[in-house]
């Protein structure tokens, strides 16, 4: 690499001289002396201050001694606040004070004359480094791996190979049955009454009027093996418009006179799409603010998800109450590399 | 070890304990190497201690909470002092965080110096890496100590994260959601990686257990190995100073650690934990009663995780969704979803950790450097750490548009809007004000030396001229203003040698050189004695001739884009030595 | 006289003059002004629905059409019932400063007689939901853990988790919850004003609604932490976190680097 080393050459001819034209380090500044340094009475003040300072910090303890057996946190907020302000406040006092008056002590009373220490290269001088590499040399010669070649690749291979016994079972059931086809389908059937979250008593279609919202989980819920996890796959929400807003749906039939049923998850990255925004039909994701239109299929408006809500297909049994024609017609949620397989 | 006077029994105890010490260990060398060891002062060089500190604190107050949380996903019902949940199904993780902030004395205290300390963590290791950043304290010996330190603020990220979600409630579980979504989307792999945290299906059941090894165990292990390491980098390449009279790459000029420094940084981290507990005594922090038990279902407005992971935050809310797609074969590439969360940060990250080899490639600078710069003599680098930093400042501001749109009455749309432009364009701007601002005051410190301190006095001479009079620098203002090294860009050797063949390595040489044009081209060279003894000589009895000089101006940058030559050791009879 | 006139051409008297006269006309209208376009000073008129639609012609009916039918600027006010107009009205949202999708909370605009006598009005157009009784909104009487929960799945995305308030679309916000009343919390619900959904009785039904007001209630009270920073999470904690805790902490740095004078 021809490169020159490019930090300035300001060369100066002197008297005959070359030097470098830049100036010269003047040296340690002169010391300047504190008034404690000069004043006995300062410097004994400067002692009075670090002592009243430690002295808070004592008072800070025994403040929290009392507190702690003195104010208990109780059952209202009110006393629980009272406790906590108490105690920390105590606590902030002890330790402020061993703080400052550590601080203080160094910087009035304590010796302040600079001093200076020398700096060396930090590699090793040469003669080091060459005992170094002479006792790497001796010792590869004494094990004899340069000239056994199979022994340097047997070794390599063997410890290389190892770590395999401790990966596999941890890895192999770290992730339960590895069966991500569970990401495909929900708890809906057809069949499922919609429920509301989280009391689970079942929505009859009356009950629904235009402008309301419903947060909805399938029926019987809680019987699930998992019900959380359920849950996170299977909350729907469901709102009522004017059949006469509804611009697009995402299934011939999908709705019931108005009553449309979306997934509640965010198809960004898996949020609660819960903000309903009954003017304009707009449903508002709270975490990054996916924006999507109701009344047009759920499509996005706004915000960085793609992908439409799914949509639920949704009827009235017999009796009134809502129920599911089938599982959503397409995986719930944010997406994942297999979802359209 | 003896004394001249009659020892005090605590001096005879002390005596006794070093001699037994030394017998078994040979202390006596680490004594007489350490206690008197060096160390420079400033204030700047306490950030890395308000981290260190931070963290002790970190440990003390999360050691008491180990004894009180049950890292469980198994069901309960809440029976407590707490109304609103009297009764309500959640995790164990969740009812032990509560007892232990409702009935534990003292023990909501712990929970709030514990989570503030994690704030103060994270932002003082920022603002310690900003400051070793713009001193150039990463140079050689101390490149593997910045990549030490940009690991720690990693470890430091996950601390956080895992353990804000360890009380299992709706925010955090929001966050871990977010999560999952965006390990989902990882290609190929994802679902699978996503069983792999999750121990199945999200949220399952072994997620809290899991993080809380990784908060309790895991990374702490970790954080406190590479602070190991850290320090002992400090120790090993002593610490760096700024410059100044007498400070040179050879010596460090400072306090002795025993008893300044034991004093001053002993007292610090009791400053430091003070700070924390008076903050917890008196500011409420994650107060989770208030969002309830994790439940897929419900969300509050105001979902941002804590201040240090609001830039992932930003980054995922300012993407636009129009880049996901579906491949030949029918698989989702989830782009709009890894640019913001993977991709986005990756770079941030990256240019943060390479930076120093960077820089050192293209100075082609192998010597050690143990006194800092002044950020305003390399305005390249610092014109670039600010402009990074302009760039997570808005992601951080961007993952906050709901309170902004809310407290300013703005569209959060809007806002949305003006941040994906600004997220480009400011950090540019940034860099463009940042430079310009470093070499002006460059200038200003040419002008300073060259003509000395303004001292507002007007004097008047016999034929009617009027000047001010100037205070010149003392020798000490001076150093401080041109010990700074001279880096050019590099000057090559030309493409074909003496007899017209072409030099192998040229095209390497070349953009290595258009490389360290783009860092050194724009600059303003430190003053040289011989300009000084140019500006006072034509100071000197000529004070009417205020036209142009008749020496050479002071190198200041080449190229056609740059500062003016002109108006730096121009004469203006400024300098009678009065 | 002399100086009188000598001062009587100062430059800037016409100003003074224009400011005064400014002043005097505000002052006066402010004073003289009807503080709202009353029809007739209130006679005394038994029949609160006839004083209610002479109300709503002189101040309604601009937006909403004569026969409150609704025009393009406003809806159709037939069948909401007393419930809405007590809350819009009562809380100052109507009637409307500015047309838009957000009706922000200002100085109300009636007296309560007033606001009674629209409220019939309204009612009389329609059936619709009626004003809660006392009990119905009466704190005390409701379970705030099942408040809590209800609010929590149905209500904090909007209104935060505290009920703080937060952002909606396009500028839009679901206010601060802490200042409201129980009746006008009530109304809100059941009716949905503006953006917000309804949540009628075979949603949330009363009891349900009054655990709500119940939770909501509490959250006026102290925070067992410290200083609430505004209930706004991590995001005001992290401003804190800086401002506060960095900034006493780096002040501190500065004055142990600091030399001892």
């Amino acid at each position: 690499m021809s490169t020159h080393d490019n930090t300035s050459h300001d060369l100066e001819v002197r008297d005959g001289h070359t030097s470098l034209d830049r100036f010269e380090d003047p040296g340690h500044p002169e010391h300047k002396p504190r008034l404690g340094d000069l004043d006995p009475k300062a410097n004994k003040k400067a002692e009075r201050q670090v002592l009243f300072l430690f002295g808070i910090s004592v008072l800070g303890t025994i403040g929290f001694v009392i507190a702690y057996f003195a104010l208990p946190p109780g059952d209202t907020a009110n006393s629980m606040r009272t406790s906590n302000l108490a105690l920390g406040g105590a606590l902030a006092f002890a330790l402020l004070g061993i703080g400052t008056g550590a601080i203080h002590w160094a910087k009035a009373l304590m010796n302040d004359h600079e001093k200076s220490e020398e700096r060396h290269l930090q590699a090793s001088d040469a003669e080091t480094r060459e005992a170094a590499v002479n006792a790497l040399k001796d010792g590869a010669d004494d094990s004899g791996i340069s000239r056994r070649g199979a022994l340097k690749g047997a070794v390599v291979t063997a410890v290389a190979l190892f770590p395999i016994t401790i990966a596999l079972p941890l890895i192999g059931n770290i992730g339960e049955d590895w069966d991500v086809s569970k990401l495909k389908h929900t708890m809906w059937k057809k069949g499922t009454k919609l429920a509301r979250d989280p009391s689970g008593r079942p929505i009859k279609a009356s009950d629904v009027t235009i402008g309301s919202v419903f947060h909805v989980i399938p029926e019987k819920l809680e019987e699930a093996e998992h019900p959380l996890d359920e849950k996170a796959k299977a909350v729907v929400l469901l709102v009522r418009l004017d059949p006469r807003d509804i611009k697009s749906e995402q299934g011939e039939g999908w709705s019931y006179d108005g009553i449309i049923a979306f997934s509640k998850i965010c198809t960004h990255v898996g949020c609660p799409v819960a903000l309903y925004e009954q003017q304009t039909h707009h449903l508002l994701c709270p975490c990054h603010q996916s924006t999507f239109d109701v009344s047009d299929g759920a499509r996005v408006v706004f915000g960085p998800a793609k992908r439409p809500l799914p949509q639920l297909p949704i009827t009235v049994d017999d009796e009134g109450y809502l129920i599911a024609q089938s599982d959503f017609h397409e995986p719930v949620g944010p997406s994942f590399w297999e979802r359209e397989k | 070890m003896s004394t001249t006077t009659t020892p005090t029994p605590l001096g005879r105890a002390a005596a006794g304990t070093a001699d037994y010490l030394d017998q078994r260990t040979g202390l006596g060398v680490a004594v007489k190497t350490f206690a008197r060891k060096i160390f420079p002062d400033h204030w700047s060089f306490l950030l890395g201690e308000i981290a260190l500190f931070s963290f002790v604190t970190l440990l003390i107050s999360g050691v008491f909470l180990t004894m009180f949380f049950v890292p469980s996903m198994a069901e309960t019902h809440y029976t407590g002092p707490w109304d609103s949940l009297n009764g309500v199904q959640m995790s164990e993780a969740f009812s032990s965080t509560l007892r232990l902030s409702f009935e534990v004395r003292g023990g909501l205290l712990m929970r709030q110096i514990h989570h503030w300390a994690a704030l103060i963590f994270m932002a003082s290791i920022v603002t310690h890496m900003m400051r070793v950043f713009f001193t150039g304290a990463f140079r050689k010996p101390r490149e593997l100590n910045w990549v030490v330190g940009f690991t720690l603020l990693i470890l430091g990220l996950l601390a956080g994260f895992s353990g804000y979600s360890l009380p299992d409630d709706v925010l955090s579980g929001n966050g871990l959601r977010i999560t999952d979504g965006v390990i989902k989307a990882v290609p190929i792999i994802g679902s699978y990686a996503s069983y792999f945290v999750f121990g199945g299906e999200f949220p399952g059941q072994d997620l809290i257990p899991r993080l809380f090894t990784v908060h309790v165990l895991l990374v702490p292990a970790l954080i406190l190995a590479l602070i190991g390491l850290h320090l002992l980098f400090v120790v090993l390449h002593k610490h760096t100073q700024y410059p100044g009279s007498g400070r040179k790459d050879t010596n460090v000029v400072g306090f002795p650690l025993f008893p300044i420094y034991v004093a001053k940084a002993g007292g610090y981290f009791f400053t430091v934990f003070g700070v924390i507990a008076l903050m917890a005594a008196t500011m409420s922090i994650n107060p989770v009663w208030n969002y309830g038990p994790y439940d897929p279902s419900p969300v509050s407005a105001g979902a941002q995780p804590d201040w240090y992971m609001l830039f992932l935050e930003g980054s995922l809310r300012l993407m636009p969704g129009g880049a996901e797609f579906v491949t030949w074969g029918n698989f989702t590439v989830s782009l709009n979803v890894i640019i913001p969360a993977m991709i986005v940060p990756g770079v941030l990250f990256t240019l943060l950790a390479v930076y120093p080899f960077v820089e050192a490639a293209v100075t082609g600078d192998k010597r050690e450097h143990h006194v800092l710069d002044r950020p305003r003599n390399r305005p390249f680098r610092t014109s670039f750490g600010v402009a990074v930093l302009v760039a997570f400042f808005i992601l951080v501001l961007a993952g906050s548009n709901d309170l902004i749109a809310t407290h300013f009455h703005l569209s959060i749309n809007d806002i949305t809007w003006v941040f994906r432009v600004l997220f480009f364009v400011g950090p540019w701007l940034a860099f463009i004000i940042t430079k310009r601002i470093c070499l002006g005051l460059q200038r200003k410190d040419r002008e300073l030396v060259l003509h000395g301190h303004e001292t507002g006095r007007i004097v008047r001479f016999a034929s009617g001229e009027y000047i001010e009079v100037h205070k010149p620098l003392d020798a000490h203002e001076r150093w401080l203003r041109v010990q700074h090294d001279n880096i050019r860009p590099l000057e090559i050797e030309p493409a074909e040698d003496a007899r017209g063949v072409r030099r192998k390595g040229y095209q390497v040489d070349r953009i290595r050189q258009r490389l360290s044009q783009v860092f050194y081209e724009d600059r303003v060279e430190p003053v040289t004695p011989s300009e000084l003894a140019a500006a006072h000589a034509h100071g000197h009895g000529e004070h009417d001739e205020i036209a142009a000089d008749s020496h050479e101006p002071a190198q200041v940058g080449g190229g056609t884009h740059l500062v003016e030559p002109e108006g730096e050791t121009t004469t203006d009879g400024r300098n009678p030595q009065v | 006289m002399k100086a009188l006139a000598a001062r009587r051409h100062d430059r800037r008297a016409p100003i003074v003059l224009l400011l005064l006269a400014l002043l005097l006309t505000g002052g006066l209208y402010a004073v003289l002004a009807p503080t709202s376009a009353d029809a007739a000073p209130a006679a005394a008129s038994t029949d609160d629905v006839k004083a209610g639609e002479k109300l709503f012609q002189a101040n309604c009916a601009t937006c909403h059409g004569p026969s409150a039918a609704g025009t393009q600027s406003a809806p159709s006010l037939i069948g909401v019932g007393a419930a809405a107009v007590d809350f819009q009205v009562g809380t100052g949202r109507m009637p409307m400063q500015m047309n838009g999708p957000q009706a922000p909370v200002k100085p109300v605009q009636f007296d309560d007689e007033q606001t009674a006598q629209l409220a019939a009005y309204v009612a009389s157009l329609g059936a619709g939901p009626a004003i809660p009784t006392a009990d119905q909104v009466d704190p005390a009487k409701g379970d705030a853990a099942n408040g809590m929960a209800l609010f929590r799945t149905n209500c904090a995305m909007c209104h935060n988790a505290v009920g703080a308030g937060g952002a909606l679309s396009r500028g839009k916000f679901a206010p601060n919850l802490w200042e409201t009343t129980p009746t006008h919390l009530y109304e809100a619900m059941l009716t949905g004003p503006q953006s917000m959904p309804v949540f009628g009785d075979t949603n949330l039904d009363s009891e349900e609604k009054r655990d709500i007001i119940a939770f909501i209630d509490q959250q006026g009270e102290a925070t067992p932490g410290g200083l609430d920073l505004g209930s706004l999470g991590p995001v005001s904690e992290g401003l804190w976190a800086w401002v506060v805790g960095m900034g006493l902490l780096i002040g501190a740095a500065v004055w142990i680097g600091a030399k001892s004078s």
